[in-house]
C-alpha cells in the first residue's frame, strides 16, 4: 500500500490492516513521518519530530505482533501529541519560549497509557502559548496554518493537532480544551474533538493552565476514531485527585450505536443566531434536520445565564492560570534569564526570565488574574465568576431535563485570516462562546464537521451531553457522521485541496 | 540593626506599666512516611534533594494527592486540642514567588481548617494550669530549605550563592493559631513556653510526629503586643519568626514586651511586622512589614477536592486517642501519691513513662522515683545523655527493687548491681550472680566473721562488754568490710552483742 494511501486511513482502519498482517506500524508510521517531512514545512504542524522512538515503538510492536502476543486494538497507530503534554525524553515547551530545552523526567498518564497500548508518538504539536489563544497565533514558535487555506489560522489552541490530523500527518492527536481548545480547531480544520467530561481523562502531566476547566481528549478524522482513541486514555487514574471513580462509558459501542430515534436534540437558542456566520447557520440548521430526519426529536432550550460565561471565564481562567504558570521562574527547568546590569538576585532572575519567556498573552492573562485574586477584588471578581459557574451548571441541568444532548454551532464563524484577530483581544475570546459553557460546567462535549460553509470552508457542529455520559455525544455524532457521508459521498474533510508537496 | 538589651525598659518595670497579650503559631512536622501530596519518602538528614518527585519539586504538569494519614493525624491533633472536626474543609493556594517554593504557591488551608474552636491546658512551673484558647489547626506543606553560602552571617544578605534542598518541600504539617492568650499578666514568657513544651509532648503521645526541636520539627511563631491595661483594646502586634527552642520561646516573649514597652513608654508606637528571632544575643530585629503585607492572593486549590472526613472516621480517630498528657499525670500521681513537686521532677527529667514501667514491673512507686531520679539521672547526667539513652530498662529496675525488698541485697549491694547493669553486664539477677553480692545469711558464716573481728579488737569488745553498745558499730563495720558488703548489717549487730554477752 502506498504512502499516500496510508495516510488518508482512518485510525481504526489502520488498525484492522495491522491486526490482518496487512501493513507493518512501521511501515504506517514512515509513511506519516514522510508526510510530515513533506507538508509540514507549510502547516507548522509540529514542534518536534520523534522520528526515531516513534519507529522504535513501531518496530517493537510489530516484533511483539509477530510471536503472535495479543496486543492492544490501537498497537502500531501512530499518533500525535499536544506539547503541552509531558512526554519523558522528549522536549515539552507548552508553545512557550520560557520552557524551550526542557525535557521532562517523566510521562503524563494519558501518555503512559498511549505508550502501554503501543501507539507510536510521532511528535508534539504546536498551540497557543500555554493554550492561551484560538488561533495558535500565540505560540512561541510560530503560527500552525489551517491545512483548508494555510493563509487562514488552524483554530487554537491545540491549531497544531487539528491540522496534524486535517493534513493526513497523523490519524489520530492529542489535544486539551479548556474553554474550547480541541473543539474549535475540529470545527475550523473539519475534524472531529471531543472534550471528556471534567475528570474523565486524568491531567497528570497536563501542563495546567486552568486546573478547573482543563481536559484532555482526542482528535481524529472520524467519530469512531475518537471514540477509540478516547477508550486508551480514559478513566481513573489515582494521580490526579479529581479522576471520576467511575469506569469510562462504552463510547465505542456508542459511536457504532446508529441509532437516535426518540432521542431528545435541544438546540440552545443563546448558542445560535445574532453573531454567527450565517454560512455557520445554514449548515447547522442542515445538520439538525438531518438528525429530526433520523428520528431523533428536536426541542428548543434555553440557557440564560450563558450571556455570562464568557466574562465568568475570562475571570476564572486567568485567576487559575496566574497562579498555575508562577512555577515559571528559571529556578529549576526551561529557560533562565539573568538580569543584563545590576545584582543577579532570585527574585530579579525570576522577573527577567519571565519578562523575556512569556508571550503577550501569557502576560496579559497573568496580569488579569494576579488583578482578579488580590486582596479586596477577590470577591467581586474570582467570587462573582464562581457565582455564573454555579448558574450556568442549572441552566444546564434545567436543558438536560428536557434533552438528551443540546446542539450548537461549535465557533461562530469558520476559519479566520492569519492576523486578522491578532490586536483585538476581545474579538479572539469571542470564538468561544459557544465552547466555554461546557468547561465551566465540567460537561462533554464533541465537535465533529457539519460541511461548510459558504466561504467553501469547513464548519463544525456542537453536541454536549450531561457529566459522565460522554457516550452520548458519540451515539449522535456516529448518525450524523453517516448522514453527512451519504448525503456528499465521502467526509467533509475530502473537500479540502491537496497540499503541495514542500519537503520541509 | 540588631538590638541590645540594657537600653531597654526592665521587665518588672515593662510589666507594671503594661499588659501583655501574646499569640502563637506552632508548626509541627507529621512523621507520615511520604509527604502531604506525593509518596516522596520524609526521612530526616537524606542526601539533598534525593526525596523529590515531580509534584514535590513542582515540574510542570505534576499534581497533588492528599496523604491520608496525614489528614488522619491533623484530626487526632484537633481533637486532642477539644476542636471541632469540619464536616467539609478545602485546601487553598497562598501564593508568593520564594526560590524554596517549588510551585511558587504553597498549598494550605486558608479559610476553611480542618480543625477549629478547641483548647488547651497548660501546666505551669508552679502546678497552676493555664487554659489556651485555640482558633485552629489547619494542614500545609512544608517549604525547601535554603542555605546561603559565602556570606558572614548565613542570611541571603551578602551570600554568593544559595542552595535549596527540596527534601523538605511538601512535608505536612499542621499549623496550630490560638486565640489572643490573655490574663497571663508578668507570666506570659513562661505560658508561652509551657505551652509549646504542653504540644511538643502532646505531639509525641499523639504519635503523630517525632516532635524534635533540633530537627525543626516543631517551630513557632510568637505574636506579642502591649496595651496599658487589660481592659483597652489590643495593641498592635509584631510576629517573631521561628522560635525554635523552648527557652528561646520565652525569652523571645521577654524580650519583645520589654522592647514594646520602650517604645510605648516613650511615646512611640509599635510596627506591625514580621521580625527575626536572634538566639545568641537573645533579641528581635525586623522582618518584612506587615501593613504593607504580601497580599498572597489565595483561591481555592483546584486541583485537590474537597476533604470530607466522614462521622465514623473522626469517631473511631477519637475512640483510639491515647489518654492526654493533661489527664495522664493527673491520674498518675494520684495513683502513686506524689507530691506536685515530687511529680513535677519526675516530667521534667522525662522519667514519668519510666517509673510507670517500673512500678508495672513490680517496684512500689517511691522506690521507682528514687532510682530514676536519683542514681540513674545523675549518671545520665554524667553521660550527657537522657534516661531513656542509659540502657537500662524499668524492667530492671523493678527486679532490682524486687531484689533489695526480698532482702537478697541490700542497698549498698543495690548500688553496685545497678552499676553492673548500666556496665552492660545483665539483668540485676546475673549481676548478683555474676558478681557474688547477694547478701551472707548464713549465721555461721556470720559467727566466723564476728569472733574475727572481735579478736582483732579486744579493746573495742572490752567496750562493749562494759556496757558501752554503741562501740559495737566498730565490729559491725569491719564485719561488714570482710564480707563485702554482704553481710545483713543488723543481724550481724546481733550477733556480736550475743558474742560479748552483753
Amino acid at each position: 500500500m502506498s504512502d499516500a494511501t496510508l495516510t488518508r486511513q482512518t485510525a481504526g482502519d489502520l488498525a484492522a490492516l495491522l491486526q490482518a498482517g496487512e501493513v507493518s506500524s512501521v511501515d504506517v508510521t514512515q509513511a506519516h513521518l514522510d508526510r510530515i517531512r513533506d507538508v509540514d514545512g507549510a502547516v507548522h504542524a509540529f514542534l518536534h519530530v520523534s522520528d526515531a522512538e516513534a519507529l522504535a515503538t513501531a518496530r517493537a510492536v510489530d516484533a511483539r505482533r509477530a510471536t503472535g502476543e495479543r496486543l492492544h486494538g490501537l498497537a502500531g497507530v501512530p499518533i500525535a501529541v499536544k506539547d503541552i503534554v509531558v512526554t519523558k525524553g522528549q522536549p515539552t515547551t507548552a508553545g512557550s519560549r520560557i520552557l524551550e530545552g526542557w525535557v521532562p523526567p517523566y510521562d503524563a498518564t494519558l501518555v503512559e497509557r498511549l505508550r502501554a497500548a503501543g501507539l507510536p508518538i510521532l511528535g508534539k504539536t504546536n498551540l497557543d502559548e500555554f493554550a492561551m489563544g484560538s488561533s495558535t497565533e500565540h505560540s512561541g514558535y510560530g503560527p500552525t496554518r489551517n491545512p483548508w487555506d494555510l493563509d487562514r489560522i488552524p483554530g487554537g489552541s491545540g491549531g497544531g493537532s487539528a491540522a496534524a490530523v486535517a493534513a493526513y500527518e497523523a490519524p489520530l492527536a492529542i489535544g486539551t480544551d479548556t474553554g474550547g481548545s480541541i473543539r474549535q480547531p475540529a470545527a475550523v480544520t473539519g475534524t472531529v474533538g471531543v472534550k471528556p467530561t471534567y475528570g474523565g481523562v486524568s491531567r497528570y502531566g497536563l501542563i495546567a493552565l486552568a486546573s478547573s476547566l482543563d481536559q484532555a481528549g482526542p482528535v481524529s478524522r472520524t467519530v469512531l476514531d475518537s471514540a477509540l482513541l478516547h477508550e486508551v486514555i480514559g478513566g481513573h487514574d489515582p494521580r490526579d485527585s479529581t479522576s471520576l471513580p467511575e469506569p469510562l462509558p462504552d463510547v465505542v459501542r456508542a459511536a457504532h450505536h446508529g441509532d437516535v430515534a426518540g432521542l431528545r436534540v435541544g438546540v440552545v437558542r443563546e448558542l445560535t443566531g445574532d453573531g454567527y456566520q450565517s454560512g455557520v447557520r445554514a449548515s447547522f440548521e442542515a445538520a439538525v434536520a438531518l438528525l429530526a430526519e433520523a428520528g431523533a426529536e428536536i426541542v428548543d432550550v434555553s440557557c440564560p445565564s450563558f450571556d455570562y460565561a464568557l466574562a465568568a471565564y475570562y475571570l476564572i481562567l486567568p485567576a487559575e492560570a496566574s497562579s498555575n504558570l508562577a512555577k515559571f521562574d528559571g529556578m529549576r527547568f526551561g529557560l533562565r534569564v539573568e538580569p543584563a546590569e545590576g545584582p543577579i538576585t532570585a527574585e530579579r532572575v525570576m522577573a527577567a526570565t519571565r519578562g523575556a519567556g512569556f508571550g503577550d498573552e501569557a502576560k496579559r492573562r497573568i496580569i488579569l488574574g494576579t488583578y482578579a485574586l488580590s486582596a479586596g477584588y477577590y470577591d467581586a471578581y474570582y467570587g462573582s465568576a464562581q457565582k455564573v459557574r454555579t448558574l450556568i451548571q442549572r441552566d444546564f441541568a434545567a436543558a438536560f431535563a428536557k434533552a438528551d444532548v443540546l446542539v450548537s454551532p461549535t465557533a461562530p464563524t469558520t476559519a479566520f485570516r492569519l492576523g486578522e484577530k491578532l490586536a483585538d483581544p476581545l474579538a479572539m475570546y469571542l470564538n468561544d462562546v459557544a465552547t466555554i459553557p461546557a468547561n465551566l460546567a465540567g460537561i462533554p462535549g464533541m465537535s465533529l464537521p457539519s460541511g461548510l460553509s459558504d466561504d467553501g470552508l469547513p464548519v463544525g457542529f456542537q453536541i454536549l451531553a450531561p457529566a459522565r455520559a460522554d457516550d452520548r455525544l458519540y451515539r449522535v455524532g456516529g448518525v450524523l457522521e453517516a448522514a453527512l457521508i451519504e448525503r456528499w459521498g465521502g467526509p467533509v474533510l475530502s473537500a479540502a485541496p491537496e497540499l503541495e508537496v514542500t519537503t520541509r | 540593626m540588631t538590638a541590645t538589651t540594657h537600653d531597654l525598659l526592665g521587665y518588672e518595670d515593662a510589666i507594671a506599666r503594661f499588659d501583655p497579650v501574646i499569640g502563637l503559631e506552632v508548626h509541627v512536622e507529621l512523621g507520615t512516611r511520604s509527604k502531604m501530596f506525593c509518596p516522596s519518602g520524609t526521612e530526616f538528614g537524606a542526601e539533598p534533594n534525593s526525596l523529590v518527585s515531580p509534584v514535590s519539586l513542582g515540574l510542570p504538569g505534576a499534581l497533588p494527592v492528599v496523604n491520608r494519614t496525614a489528614v488522619e493525624y491533623a484530626i487526632r491533633i484537633g481533637l486532642a486540642l477539644d476542636c471541632q472536626i469540619a464536616q467539609t474543609c478545602r485546601f487553598a493556594r497562598k501564593n508568593y514567588f520564594y526560590p524554596d517554593v517549588p510551585k511558587n504557591f504553597q498549598t494550605s488551608q486558608y479559610d476553611e481548617p480542618i480543625a477549629y474552636d478547641g483548647h488547651l491546658d497548660v501546666e505551669l512551673d508552679d502546678g497552676d494550669v493555664f487554659r489556651v484558647e485555640i482558633e485552629r489547626a489547619h494542614m500545609e506543606e512544608d517549604a525547601g530549605k535554603n542555605t546561603h553560602v559565602g556570606g558572614r552571617t548565613g542570611r541571603i544578605h551578602g551570600a554568593e550563592y544559595s542552595l535549596v534542598d527540596y527534601n523538605r518541600a511538601g512535608i505536612p504539617l499542621v499549623e496550630i493559631v490560638t486565640r489572643p492568650v490573655v490574663g497571663t499578666g508578668e507570666r506570659a514568657p513562661e505560658v508561652a513556653r509551657a505551652y509549646v513544651q504542653s504540644l511538643r509532648e502532646l505531639f509525641r503521645t499523639l504519635g503523630v510526629s517525632e516532635a524534635r526541636m533540633e530537627r525543626g520539627n516543631v517551630r513557632a511563631d510568637v505574636n506579642v503586643s502591649l496595651r496599658p491595661s487589660p481592659e483597652a483594646p489590643l495593641g498592635t502586634r509584631t510576629e517573631t519568626k521561628n522560635v525554635n527552642s523552648f527557652r528561646s520561646v520565652e525569652r523571645a516573649v521577654r524580650y519583645e514586651i520589654r522592647r514594646q514597652a520602650t517604645i510605648l513608654a516613650s511615646g512611640g508606637s509599635i510596627l506591625q511586622e514580621t521580625r527575626h528571632w536572634h538566639e545568641d544575643s537573645g533579641t528581635t530585629s525586623p522582618g518584612r512589614v506587615k501593613s504593607d503585607a504580601e497580599d498572597y492572593r489565595y483561591f481555592p486549590e483546584p486541583d485537590l477536592v474537597p476533604i470530607s472526613p466522614s462521622r465514623e472516621w473522626v469517631e473511631e480517630i477519637r475512640a483510639g486517642l491515647p489518654e492526654r498528657p493533661g489527664a495522664r499525670r493527673r491520674r498518675l500521681q494520684e495513683d502513686w501519691g506524689f507530691t506536685d513537686a515530687e511529680m513535677r521532677d519526675a516530667v521534667n527529667a522525662g522519667a514519668a513513662e519510666l517509673i510507670e514501667a517500673t512500678v508495672a514491673a513490680g517496684a512500689p512507686p517511691a522506690a521507682a522515683r528514687k532510682w530514676w531520679l536519683g542514681e540513674l539521672l545523675r549518671t545520665a547526667n554524667a553521660r550527657g545523655v537522657d534516661l531513656g539513652g542509659l540502657g537500662v530498662t524499668p524492667a530492671q529496675i523493678g527486679q532490682l527493687q524486687v531484689l533489695v525488698d526480698s532482702g537478697r541485697i541490700n542497698d549498698k549491694l543495690a548500688r553496685q548491681v545497678l552499676e553492673g547493669v548500666l556496665a552492660g553486664e545483665g539483668d540485676p539477677e546475673a549481676v548478683v550472680l555474676s558478681r557474688g553480692l547477694e547478701v551472707v545469711s548464713d549465721d555461721a558464716a556470720l559467727l566466723e566473721a564476728v569472733d574475727a573481728a572481735l579478736a582483732s579488737q579486744p579493746d573495742v569488745a572490752e567496750k562493749i562488754r562494759s556496757g558501752r553498745i554503741q562501740a559495737a558499730g566498730a565490729i559491725v563495720g569491719a564485719v561488714m568490710k570482710a564480707t563485702r558488703g554482704q553481710a545483713d548489717a543488723a543481724r550481724v549487730r546481733e550477733l556480736v552483742l550475743e558474742r560479748v554477752g552483753a
